[in-house]
């Protein structure tokens, strides 16, 4: 075994050691970084840069940052869109609600989403394929079409109006569509799979042997499941929790399908901003807010993936 | 006698959460296919079966030719997304860790997470900005959708296909390269028909991601070029449409036919 693991060691120095790689391979490394540097770094940059910016009337319609000007170079910064989204109340109420809708909807989420995964990566293998399809299977079909059929259900002549009130539980139709309940639920129902897979993942690998161990050593299941289980499937809980909260905060469909008016999100701002407002300045700075409320997040994401993926290795060389 | 006890709450559990569980999932979806054959325009009440609004849908010229513009973009996505985000994982895996590796994966990953709205703005105005500079691109239009929906799949076909690779048995390769073949041989011949599977379910994500995208297309279509889910969500964010409901059923029948048939095959791959 020995042996082997050294002479692969060995292969590799030879093929992969980065000194000896040639020129050319070198190369090979290019193109989809340069792609990726163009279409996404170079514009997001230029947003940050217009952010700083100030509204103008002519094309484009802020104010350069950099200008000749009798032979030197002047530098002109604007803080007036931070200032205004840091000062105004309206912005303030829309990150504030943005943030508040994310994390209830992924609280919901976890609520529903953990004793799902757990029963699914608990089932027979046969059973666990089956259901595991049926929890991809809307992850495959539009999201669009599928928050469409909400609306159906939600309007107060909807079907849920029309059950309860023939069932004879509400005497009135109950006012859900165009409320922020409606845009909770739309964003419970889309976001369901991504909190539920990752952490079918994490829960489906737990060796049994663990449980089974802590059974013979008398923990009941409660306590097996919050000493055991729990704790070993905290990086699929994270993960998919992430994978929750951060498109929520940035979600405009679902707000404005189910939405109401009043139905405060950033995304929407953004929107409005942009193509209501066209206060290009404005837009981009809503939308490095956005980034920079989502930077912490974002990087737990990344370094949780990393420590599983070390992990993983780890296991896989044992 | 009290394991028996917890035995059989804990079966009752997992029947309501499983119950309750799906049934958040697949019953507004049951409820829109069941009312495409409603006759009436509501879904307050059952009127009486008919395909009027399928026989509606497709005398619908708008709906048609939007399919037909979404089809072309997400073919061409998920072909050039597969291609670059094929060799990006490959890069990843096989070249690094290289210098700017981090921000390289960095940059990889961020539209998986990253709200859409943020790639759509920062895209449509560099493109305006690029416009005015050197008159390139002329408007916005298929060019300039596909682009975003590009750079959002790539991302997605990277992390399928750098799972795929890592998994990969090196024997076969290095036996390859030992044998003399030069490594972009070894690529073709050896590498890229083992991970044919990853790449054909990458493509297909891809090609369903930028069928299904609102977000990008809105901020990058220009005049004349109205996608497929921009016509539908032109349509509904006003109200129901019994004509979306039959789109959606056809939508959904066929993807559903499409993701069964592929998983029946990957597991009778399996099994074997």
């Amino acid at each position: 075994m020995g042996q082997r693991q050294r002479y692969g060691v060995g292969i590799m120095k030879r093929l992969f050691l980065h000194d000896r790689l040639p020129a050319l391979r070198k190369l090979a490394i290019v193109p989809p970084f340069a792609w990726l540097a163009l279409f996404l770094l170079a514009p997001f940059l230029l947003v940050l840069k217009i952010s700083f910016a100030d509204l103008r009337f002519g094309i484009p319609p802020y104010t350069p940052l950099a200008l000749f000007e009798n032979e030197a170079l002047r530098l002109s910064v604007y803080f007036s869109s931070y200032k205004l989204l840091l000062t105004d109340s309206l912005y303030i109420a829309t990150y504030i609600s943005s943030v508040k809708m994310a994390l209830v909807t992924t609280a919901c989420c976890v609520l529903i989403g953990y004793p799902m995964a757990y029963y699914i990566a608990r089932a027979t293998p046969k059973a666990r394929n089956l259901m595991l399809l049926a929890v991809i299977l809307p992850f495959w079909t539009s999201l669009l079409l599928r928050v469409y059929a909400w609306v159906g259900i939600l309007r107060s002549d909807g079907l849920l109006n029309s059950a309860l009130l023939a069932l004879g539980l509400i005497d009135a139709p109950l006012e859900i569509y165009r409320t922020d309940v409606a845009v909770y639920i739309g964003l419970i129902y889309a976001y369901l799979p991504f909190f539920i897979l990752p952490l079918y993942a994490s829960l489906v690998k737990l060796d049994v042997r663990l449980l089974e161990a802590a059974y013979d050593l008398g923990a009941r299941p409660t306590q097996a499941f919050l000493r055991v289980t729990l704790p070993m499937s905290m990086p699929g809980v994270v993960a998919g929790a992430l994978l929750v909260f951060i498109p929520t905060v940035g979600e405009y469909v679902i707000p404005e399908m189910l939405g109401g008016a009043d139905t405060l999100m950033m995304g929407r701002l953004m929107w409005t901003e942009l193509f209501n407002n066209t206060d290009w300045p404005m837009a981009a700075a809503v939308t490095c807010v956005m980034v920079l409320i989502l930077i912490v997040p974002l990087a737990l994401l990344q370094y949780n993936q990393a420590r599983q993926f070390d992990a993983e290795r780890q296991r896989g060389k044992n | 006698m009290r394991r028996g006890n917890v035995a059989k709450t804990n079966w009752l559990f997992r029947a309501v959460i499983l119950t309750l569980g799906y049934g958040f999932l697949y019953v507004p979806i049951a409820c829109l296919m069941l009312f495409s054959f409603n006759d009436s325009a509501m879904m307050t009440s059952w009127t009486g079966f008919s395909l009027r609004w399928y026989e509606e849908l497709f005398n619908d010229q708008a709906l048609l030719s939007a399919t037909w513009l979404s089809l072309r973009i997400a073919a061409l996505t998920a072909t050039a997304a597969v291609a670059l985000g094929t060799w990006a994982a490959y890069v990843l895996v096989r070249m690094g860790p290289f210098r700017g590796s981090g921000l390289y994966v960095g940059m990889l990953c961020a539209p998986l997470a990253m709200p859409e709205v943020v790639l759509g703005i920062s895209l449509l105005l560099m493109f305006v900005e690029l416009g005015e500079l050197i008159g390139w691109p002329a408007g916005n239009g298929m060019f300039t959708i596909w682009i975003g929906h590009v750079t959002l799949c790539v991302a997605y076909v990277a992390v399928v296909v750098q799972a795929r690779i890592r998994d990969l048995d090196r024997s076969l390769e290095e036996a390859a390269l030992d044998l003399g073949a030069s490594p972009l041989k070894v690529f073709f011949v050896i590498t890229l028909p083992l991970i044919a599977p990853a790449l054909m379910a990458s493509w297909l994500l891809a090609f369903t991601l930028s069928l299904d995208d609102v977000v990008i297309a809105s901020f990058l279509s220009g005049p004349g070029y109205t996608t497929l889910p921009l016509e539908v969500f032109s349509r509904v964010r006003l109200g129901l449409k019994p004509e979306i409901n039959a789109l959606a059923t056809l939508f959904i029948v066929i993807v559903g036919i499409c993701v069964i048939v592929a998983s029946k095959v990957q597991w009778r791959k399996g099994e074997t």
